[in-house]
């Protein structure tokens, strides 16, 4: 018995119908807006620098410093690398690849959203039980900066979320497979 | 003839999806145990010290401090998440008999693809939560805090990985459901 057994079509018959047409348009377009909102994100948090001086010590914020949001970044890169990969890919051998690569990057991405969300939460309010003081109001243009980045970053999960989904209805409906 | 093909697809495909469903079951339940170990462990996650910080003649000022789980947003989320994921997946496991429809388990793929993202959202939040516990942020003039609730530290710990775990499971029972859904595609369009 082959291990396989089930042979999903991956060729698109001859005659593609406009409505396949326009989904593989908008398949593009999602993975475009994936790729800008992900390099976005990754720029304006490694752009995000500020400093003061409070009683004669400097307090420096960079986004180097804080563990979560180099994941932010990291993350990011992955994503915005793997949108233009995906984009280039021939179609039909490596499609069942992709779609499972796509569960994964958008699992990294939304882990490293939540990170950084919660180091964001962490430096705006701060925690008084351990003794730890918000730090948003002596370096006020590093935490625009990281709010900025995070929506970037918001946007391109919420978009890497309508292509799994497009992917999960790939799937189910064989014949929109490229 | 077209019926006796039929039938022989039929057949022969049912030892896999059997296996597939078996495996199905079996990931389910073992990422529910370990997404309630997580929301379990989290949730009784408390610590008290006391120590003096005075003495006024002979007799010493205690102060108790507290490290529970409900002083940062970061564990609550964590808690709330892990327990909704143990929730879903039991009841997943208890309604198995209502959902052989096709319908309806690809209604259970979305929501398990909903549940995964919960579970990694909150470990990823958990996690570095513990990891500024652990090391504390000098740029940020943060002191760690697990050199004084070690504990609290471990406990936390153990459920992190936990949640870990059950986030790699609960990636694996999609990967194998999006399988299954495809093959029963196929067998029911061979038909």
């Amino acid at each position: 018995m082959r291990l396989f057994k089930c042979r999903v079509p991956i060729a698109a018959p001859c005659s593609i119908t406009k409505m396949v047409k326009s989904f593989r348009v908008l398949y593009l377009l999602l993975r475009l807006l994936a790729a800008a909102a992900a390099l976005s994100a990754a720029i304006v948090m490694a752009t995000s620098h500020d400093s003061t001086t409070l009683l004669g010590i400097t307090l420096e914020a960079k986004f180097q410093y804080n563990p979560a949001f180099e994941f932010l970044v990291i993350a990011n890169g992955i994503g915005f690398c793997y949108s233009l990969i995906a984009l280039f890919i021939p179609s039909s051998l490596l499609s069942r690849l992709v779609i499972m690569f796509d569960v994964i990057i958008a699992m990294l991405l939304t882990a490293a959203i939540a990170a950084a969300g919660a180091m964001a939460q962490l430096g705006k309010n701060g925690n008084t039980h351990a003794g730890w003081l918000p730090v948003c109001d002596q370096v006020p243009n590093f935490c625009d900066h990281a709010m900025g980045a995070m929506i970037c970053a918001l946007v391109g999960v919420v978009t890497y979320l309508l292509i799994v989904l497009y992917d999960v209805h790939m799937l189910l409906s064989p014949k929109l497979l490229p | 003839m077209a019926d006796e093909n039929g039938k022989q697809t039929e057949t022969e495909s049912r030892p896999w999806h059997q296996t597939v469903t078996l495996l199905l079951v079996s990931l389910r339940l073992a990422a529910l145990v370990a997404t309630s170990t997580a929301a379990g462990l989290m949730a009784f996650n408390k610590e008290t010290k006391t120590v003096t910080v005075a003495v006024v003649g002979t007799n010493p000022i205690l102060q108790s401090f507290t490290a529970a789980f409900q002083q940062t947003p970061a564990f609550v989320y964590f808690v709330l998440a892990n327990a909704i994921a143990s929730l879903y997946n039991l009841l997943a496991m208890l309604l198995r008999p209502c959902l052989k429809n096709r319908g309806r388990q690809v209604l259970v793929h979305l929501l398990d693809m909903v549940v995964f993202a919960l579970v990694v959202t909150g470990a990823a939040a958990a996690a570095s939560m513990a990891e500024l516990g652990k090391n504390g942020n000098k740029y940020a003039r943060w002191n760690p805090i697990c050199d004084r609730f070690e504990a609290f530290c471990i406990r936390g710990g153990v459920a992190l990985v936990a949640a870990f775990i059950g986030a790699v499971l609960l990636l694996l029972m999609n990967a194998l459901s999006v399988v299954g859904l495809t093959c029963k595609n196929v067998t029911s369009n061979n038909n």
